[in-house]
């Protein structure tokens, strides 16, 4: 039997791969044969994770209003419990949901293969849906008052950290099902050669999602054994080292799904191919080997563990993943400069993005996600993750300031980017209200970046996180926060409302599409944007030929201003550091 | 960094078109580098003596 | 394309402008690679993790005992301690309080013993806006040079309980 496989110049097309009879349909926009099984997953975990999203939206302005001193809006008890349960939506639930859905997309469809198990699959879904709705009711009850990081020894309703075992189990068994998928794959021959680049980032994602999972099977095992009395007491430093495992470990998971949907979104918006699959894919393999040493950003300022384990483990061997961020920090926008200088947008450094596709919102999405995750996320946290810098900048709001632009304006902007072609082509539903598409990616660019700015400079103000007064009435002493803080509190609030607001819509947006949008079954997707390629005479007439189409003038331009905006913020920082007092 | 023989494979490239090996080196560092580490200087933290 | 597999023999080296890039990112990390050893030696602001286990009763015993030995005054009813130069101060978080007041002179070193008896908690000191963790069952010793003299607040930043907010403390230095 011969097999029809993909190959890079091959389409899936009529090949055969290794579905079972009528399990598999060929997508009419891209060509690709979808394995119906893995298709109706990704449509389930894409629906759970917009429903999370909702409700951590909704506690994420309502404890936004809150930390707005001029609305306060909660009493002190709720705003800690939404505190907890937005935590625990937003960066467990929601975003482990797509990232499963991703798995199916990297693994079953882009391999031209079935899906390893169908009852995997469902466990997956099962144990996922009863582990987060155990941790949402039993936070909403007040009874895991206690953050999403669960310090013991602060102590929740032993439901709670149940829920959170099931939920762990039900997204590893997802994990499984891809590298089994990808096993068959190899076996059954589907493809030819090595695995695409975003299956490649998917498995990296995958691996990292392995090792997160361990840590949260060996720090949630414990205590919730703690929790019913069967174990007398957890060692709270243990616990940290160990739940960071799980909590930052899973963040990488992040940056390697965003990155591969970085990737996805550049071919499916402009056709941009990576300029070398060996860069590309060796920085995703520093990230396989290196990314989760910086945990330990979390535990800089503990007490119990080393100068030398702190220093190492956010240096050196840190720093190799850090260049591999700054790896495709420089791919992803090159490689959309050379398919647009080759569509014949060559003019000046810049021409190739000002003709961008901005009014598609997968490419705007995509590239506000790069941008704000390029230039917020990965200064600040790499300036941040510094033993030392941390003294200024741990638990005050500089860190969440830090996390929202990259979970959030990075990793949560791309997801919602990508959406906007997962609709069309995964639900077969078309949009309505496309201008409002069109414009979400925006507002909630603007929403995420103004609220991260706020929450960032109050932080160096000493604002903590996860507080709900700071004005500290009833205390006997109080801080006295500069009145600069309180503006940037103020501002704080103010993002949040245009953030909500631009959640708000793309819920709408989604929800409208996927139950009530008409379906494009049978016929390609309406593109987001019209291509307006430039004539081949024009073409010709800019000297395009072999060398122009690799030259990537904008790109270094944008990476060298990268380059100097960190140094001057990385710099700036020691020198901040170098005012306080003397501690050893 | 082309490979000299046509049809042979770089090292690298084996190891990054291996997910087994990736996933085994990709569990080993960090929960070596990070995890077992850290929780060795815990574990051996001298008592206080509180002078 | 990304979303096929590549052409076989794509491990190639880089070139142009991507390889250069490459090099320069490699020098930065290098640099940044260099930034903290060099503090760790040099640098008088670090975060060693000094610390050694102890019961939460044992270490508030050496408390009162430091407060009954070495108190100066009282602020808001809270003692106002004075350790000796170059020696041993003693800290204490609980739900919602810093005990005691510490009072230190500006120049000097101290052995500043810090722990709780309950909750994890966030040392935090303003405005200088310095920070650290305090755990139940470890005595972290920060050594500690204040350079600058007036009234500092601590505040709790690690979230302990519905009293958080309020947790507040002093720590006086004199010229």
């Amino acid at each position: 039997m011969t097999t029809t496989t993909i190959g890079p110049d091959v389409t899936a097309g009529e090949a055969a791969g290794n579905h079972p009879r009528g399990e598999v349909r060929v997508c009419d926009t891209t060509g690709l044969a979808i394995c119906t099984t893995a298709e109706r997953f990704m449509k389930l975990h894409a629906v759970f994770a917009v429903v999370s999203l909702l409700i951590g939206g909704v506690a994420a302005i309502l404890i936004g209003l809150t930390r707005w001193p001029a609305v306060h809006l909660l009493p002190a008890d709720w705003y800690y419990r939404l505190v907890t349960l937005h935590g625990l939506d937003m960066l467990i639930v929601m975003i482990l949901n797509f990232e499963i859905a991703i798995l199916y997309f990297a693994g079953a469809v882009l391999l031209n293969s079935r899906l390893y198990s169908k009852s995997l699959s469902w466990a997956t879904l099962g144990l996922m849906l009863v582990g987060a709705v155990m941790c949402n009711a039993t936070v909403l009850m007040g009874k895991a008052d206690v953050m999403v990081t669960s310090y013991v020894p602060l102590r929740a309703d032993p439901q709670f950290y149940l829920g959170l075992i099931l939920f762990s189990v039900g997204t590893l068994l997802g994990v499984i099902n891809f590298f089994g998928t990808l096993y068959i794959a190899k076996r059954d021959h589907t493809y030819e050669g090595s695995v695409p680049l975003i299956t490649f980032g998917a498995t990296a994602a995958a691996i990292i999602a392995v090792v997160t999972l361990l840590h949260a099977a060996t720090t949630m095992i414990p205590t919730y054994l703690w929790s019913i009395n069967l174990l007398s007491s957890i060692d709270p430093e243990w616990y940290r080292v160990t739940w960071w495992g799980l909590g930052h470990m899973s963040q990488q998971v992040n940056v390697c799904a965003m990155v591969s949907v970085w990737y996805l979104l550049g071919h499916l918006t402009v056709g941009s191919k990576p300029l070398s699959e060996a860069v590309c894919r060796s920085a995703f393999l520093l990230y396989i080997l290196f990314i989760n040493l910086a945990s330990a950003h979390h535990e800089l300022v503990d007490p119990g563990v080393g100068a030398t384990w702190k220093i190492w483990n956010t240096s050196y061997a840190m720093y190799l993943a850090v260049l591999a961020s700054m790896i495709h920090g420089f791919t992803v926008p090159a490689s959309i400069e050379v398919a647009m200088r080759a569509k014949g947008f060559q003019r000046g450094l810049f021409g190739w993005l000002a003709n961008a596709p901005w009014s598609n919102p997968g490419f705007s999405g995509f590239f506000l996600s790069l941008v704000i995750f390029g230039f917020g996320g990965g200064i600040t946290g790499v300036t941040l993750g510094t033993q030392q810098i941390n003294i200024m900048a741990h638990n005050t709001l500089r860190i969440p300031g830090h996390f929202h632009v990259t979970v959030v304006g990075g990793t949560a902007l791309a997801f919602m980017a990508l959406t906007y072609y997962v609709v069309p082509l995964i639900f077969q539903r078309e949009f309505y209200a496309k201008a409002l598409c069109r414009l979400q990616p925006y507002l909630f660019a603007i929403g995420i970046t103004t609220m991260s700015i706020g929450m960032s400079f109050a932080g160096s103000y000493g604002v903590p996180r996860r507080h709900w007064d700071v004005e500290f009435s009833g205390s006997p002493f109080a801080p006295a926060f500069d009145s600069g803080a309180h503006v940037m509190l103020g501002l704080l609030g103010v993002g949040a409302v245009i953030a909500f607001t631009a959640v708000l819509l793309f819920v709408l947006l989604v929800v409208a599409a996927v139950f009530f949008g008409r379906s494009n079954a049978g016929r390609p997707m309406e593109p987001w944007h019209v291509e307006r390629g430039v004539t081949a005479a024009v073409r010709a007439s800019h000297g395009a030929g072999e060398d122009e189409e690799h030259r990537t003038p904008g790109t270094l331009v944008l990476v060298l201003v990268f380059l100097a905006s960190f140094a001057v913020y990385y710099f700036a920082n020691w020198l901040w550091l170098s005012d306080v007092w003397h501690v050893r | 960094m082309a490979p000299k023989v046509p049809g042979e494979v770089h090292p690298i490239q084996k190891l990054m078109d291996n997910p087994w090996l990736l996933l085994f080196l990709g569990v080993v560092i960090p929960t070596v580098s990070f995890t077992f580490w850290a929780w060795y200087e815990i574990y051996f933290l001298p008592p206080a003596t509180l002078p | 394309m990304s979303i096929r597999p590549p052409a076989a023999g794509w491990f190639k080296a880089p070139h142009g402008a991507e390889r250069l890039w490459i090099g320069l990112a490699l020098c930065w990390c290098l640099v940044m690679s260099i930034a903290m050893p060099y503090w760790h030696f040099y640098g008088k602001q670090n975060s060693t993790g000094e610390a050694y286990r102890v019961e939460p009763g044992a270490f508030a015993q050496r408390v009162q005992r430091f407060v009954a030995t070495n108190q100066v005054g009282e602020l808001n009813g809270i003692p106002i301690v004075q350790p000796a130069p170059g020696g041993d101060a003693y800290l204490q978080a609980q739900m919602w309080s810093w005990f005691p007041v510490l009072k230190l002179k500006k120049g000097q070193t101290y052995r500043v013993h810090i722990s709780s008896i309950d909750l994890q908690h966030g040392f935090s000191l303003h405005p200088l806006n310095m920070n650290f963790q305090v755990l139940p069952g470890y005595d972290h010793v920060l050594t500690l040079t204040p350079t600058s003299s007036g009234e500092f607040t601590i505040i709790c930043n690690e979230f302990c309980g519905i009293g958080h907010h309020m947790m507040a403390g002093r720590i006086l230095v004199e010229e």
